[in-house]
């Protein structure tokens, strides 16, 4: 073999060599790239998931009542002072349903329908308002616009979330004609044709021993109950309104699958919601009970002020025992313990304290705090100080990480020119470990704020209607009022359940900004 | 080399009084150190005179660093280090219990040999020492001591316009000399120099020697060095450390041109090291 053929080979094997190498660093960029790209699109699909859902929870249906404040209803006899207003539901939730009963005569012809048209508002929901003629006197006896929420059914049902609907056209139709039992013939050549097809494709996916799917007619703010269905004829049942409206307004027909019997409102109740809505009384605003409101059993009330309250004192708590604990633990083991076997014993225990699982704590804190030490249950002293234990051992470590991170040299500096020890870490090395310590010490409040396993142990999962007004008041947090959301039955909770955990994570984005703020600001180079 | 003359800054309170009879500043009587078992430096003896570069030379490892430690007490802040044997600072031992090394500290400053200037302002760098040691009485006192001591670290006329700007922003060559300032500031009699120049280069190094030429009117320095040449450019005496022993001490022309020891020979003259 000459020289220049052992040069060339070896070459050769030199150029397959650093072939590889770069095929393993392009290798090595691509798993990172689709690494990070997997996590980008889980947390994506996360906050789809979840925003979509809250932006329906992030508006609502309210109801606008024109009442008279009648003082005989409001301010009876011997009850007119304004406690008693403010307490007086039963007489502001009376106003309401008359006015219903007053726009829907056939709402007053028996004890079911009366029932169904009571639905419409909540009892509660007529509180504001008492409140605020409570503190004005003077609105007794004047005309007022009552705004109350819709019911979160029939709030659902308008948002094309809950009963599932399919809307037809309908044909002109040219004739109507009375029948048996209070019902109209309505006749138009094809007017139903639209409607007859669409009931053949839904017949095709139902079993066929299925139910009819219900047709509802609606024109302008009169709806009926339509059955016999031909292309060119059907029987209207009248449930709201009047018959003319289907000869002079344009009809439009609304299939509904799912039978009358198996949901939570009635062909009647949704009759009247679009005969309000036609009216201009119902009006779709921003949900700000979400967070003005407490806790309420009925979710068109239901907000998380108390939550939100309770979390904040939980976290004051938190903050005022863990950071203080933590932070002093972190800088005499770090900086003054001598490292010896009785240190290290504590140093491998703390970590594993960072490694318990929350619930754990949560034990511990009922049995020491409650049962011992007989503090008070659901409370947010409590819940704090079982936070508090949860956090202090992250705040230890990751004050410990910052405070490594200065450079001997400082310490060193600081030391020849006669300070002290003491004064080494207080004026020197605190100073400069100061933004990693936050960083830790609220990336630990951030993981308390979010926790919710320990705190049912202390009973803060108990409901709160009132907004705690100091720590020891009964309470609940924010993690925990979103578990018990989402262990409601009602449909109308789930959006809700997404806008509360919304609200949560823009607290966590908050704090998680605060750490970058403070980073930005005092991180200094040394 | 005369500098004493032409800085009007040069005679005054800050300067320390010179030992009474003009005998050595430190005394070091059979010193041994230890790391845990491990013995670093074997009974070395020796002294420091007042008013004079003492320069430590010898190969990696040899212990000079850890000798310098131990005249102020650095190496109490290390775990497992121990030492034995007397440091006789002005006829007292500064290893007694009832000496404060952190008093000590303030009599003998230290320069280390990476620049370690505070992550604050030029001005707290060297105000922080007096502040400590409650060396100032108000204000003016303090800008006083400041001004002082940039002006004999020579660093007066490049800073004076930013004293409010971060210590950390000085070139590397600044920033030792902002720590000479600082180790001035506290009045000490000692400076101990742990090879100070190494991190720099020649032109700041040159400005660093003449500035320690500068000071030997005043205090008693050691200085460590790796570079034979700057021994000889700026002590007057040498010690040369071998392995942990004093192999050799003596003025700074006979070891550099007669040393005694073949050891001494053959690591000036680059046989090994």
């Amino acid at each position: 073999m000459t020289d220049t053929a052992r040069t060339q080979a070896s070459k050769a094997r030199a150029m397959k060599r650093l072939r590889k190498r770069r095929a393993a660093d392009g290798r090595f960029r691509y798993y990172g790239l689709s690494a990070i790209l997997t996590a980008l699109g889980a947390l994506a699909v996360l906050i789809f998931t979840i925003g979509s859902q809250a932006l329906s929870a992030a508006t609502y249906h309210v109801v606008n009542y024109d009442i008279t404040l009648d003082p005989a209803v409001i301010a009876p006899e011997g009850a007119g002072r304004p406690e008693d207003i403010s307490r007086n539901v039963e007489g502001f939730y009376g106003l309401v349903r008359d006015n219903l009963i007053a726009t829907f005569p056939e709402a007053a012809k028996d004890r079911a329908s009366r029932r169904e048209v009571a639905d419409f508002v909540t009892r509660l929901a007529v509180l504001p308002t008492a409140q605020m003629v409570a503190e004005q006197p003077e609105l007794v006896g004047t005309r007022i616009t009552l705004t109350a929420p819709l019911n979160d059914d029939l709030d659902l049902y308008l948002k094309g979330q809950g009963v599932r609907e399919r809307k037809l056209g309908v044909g002109a139709i040219a004739a109507i004609k009375g029948e048996v039992e209070g019902g109209y013939r309505v006749t138009g050549a094809g007017a139903f044709d639209a409607v007859v097809a669409a009931l053949a494709v839904a017949a095709a996916d139902l079993p066929a021993d299925a139910a009819e799917p219900g047709v509802l007619l609606t024109a302008g703010p009169s709806t009926g109950r339509l059955t016999e269905i031909s292309a060119g004829s059907g029987h209207l049942e009248l449930l709201t309104g009047n018959i003319k409206d289907f000869a002079r307004l344009q009809s439009k027909a609304r299939l509904i699958v799912a039978l009358e019997s198996e949901r939570t409102i009635s062909d009647q109740q949704i009759a009247w919601t679009l005969a309000l809505k036609d009216m201009g009384r119902i009006e779709r605003v921003p949900r700000k009970t979400l967070l003005t409101n407490s806790d309420s059993t009925y979710p068109e009330l239901a907000g998380g002020l108390a939550a939100i309250v309770g979390s904040l004192l939980t976290m004051l708590v938190t903050a005022l025992v863990a950071m203080p604990i933590g932070i002093f633990a972190a800088v005499y083991l770090e900086e003054f313990a001598p490292k010896n076997r009785v240190t290290e014993f504590i140093e491998v225990n703390i970590n594993n304290l960072a490694a318990v699982p929350s619930i754990v704590f949560g034990l511990l804190g009922a049995a020491l705090y409650i049962n011992f030490l007989g503090m008070p249950r659901s409370a947010p002293l409590v819940g704090g100080l079982v936070l508090a234990l949860m956090t202090f051992p992250v705040v230890i470590i990751a004050s410990r990480a910052a405070l490594k991170a200065v450079p001997p040299s400082v310490r060193s500096g600081a030391l020849a020119v006669g300070a002290s020890q003491m004064q080494t870490v207080f004026h020197h090395v605190v100073p400069l470990a100061a933004p990693g310590i936050l960083t830790g010490a609220i990336l630990g409040m951030a993981r308390a704020l979010g926790e919710s396993a320990p705190l049912l142990l202390i009973g803060m999962v108990a409901f709160v209607g009132d907004v705690p007004r100091s720590p020891t008041d009964e309470s609940t947090v924010m993690p925990v009022l979103i578990f018990s959301w989402s262990n409601n039955a009602e449909r109308a909770w789930e959006p809700l359940t997404s806008a509360m955990i919304i609200v949560l994570l823009a607290f966590l984005l908050l704090m998680n900004g605060l750490v970058v703020f403070l980073r930005r600001k005092y991180e200094r180079r040394w | 080399m005369d500098t004493s003359q032409g800085n009007p800054m040069m005679d005054d309170s800050i300067t320390p009084q010179p030992t009474k009879d003009g005998g050595p500043r430190i005394d070091c009587r059979n010193i041994k150190v230890f790391y845990g078992q491990a013995e670093a430096i074997h009974d070395v003896s020796m002294s420091f005179p007042d008013r004079a570069v003492t320069a430590l030379i010898g190969p990696s490892g040899c212990g000079k660093s850890t000798f310098l430690r131990c005249l102020n007490r650095m190496n109490d802040t290390i775990e497992n280090c121990r030492v034995e044997g007397k440091i006789l600072m002005d006829g007292e031992d500064i290893n007694d219990a009832d000496v404060d090394p952190v008093l000590l500290r303030s009599r003998v400053g230290m320069v280390f040999q990476k620049p370690n200037p505070f992550p604050k302002s030029i001005y707290d760098n060297i105000a922080y020492g007096p502040r400590i040691h409650g060396l100032a009485n108000g204000r003016e006192d303090l800008d006083a001591i400041v001004e002082k001591s940039l002006r004999r670290a020579g660093l007066w006329e490049e800073v004076k316009d930013r004293l409010s700007a971060p210590g950390t922003g000085l070139s590397g060559g600044q920033q030792q000399r902002l720590c000479i300032a600082r180790a001035i500031a506290v009045q000490p009699e000692v400076i101990l120099m742990d090879e100070p120049c190494s991190a720099l280069d020649p032109i700041a190094t040159a400005r660093i020697e003449e500035l320690i030429d500068e000071l030997r009117n005043r205090y008693c320095i050691v200085i460590v060095t790796h570079s034979m040449q700057q021994a000889a450019r700026v002590s007057q005496r040498t010690a040369f450390f071998h392995l942990g022993n004093l192999v050799e001490m003596g003025d700074t022309g006979q070891i550099f041109t007669n040393p005694r020891e073949k050891r001494t020979e053959d690591y000036i003259t680059g046989r090994f090291g």
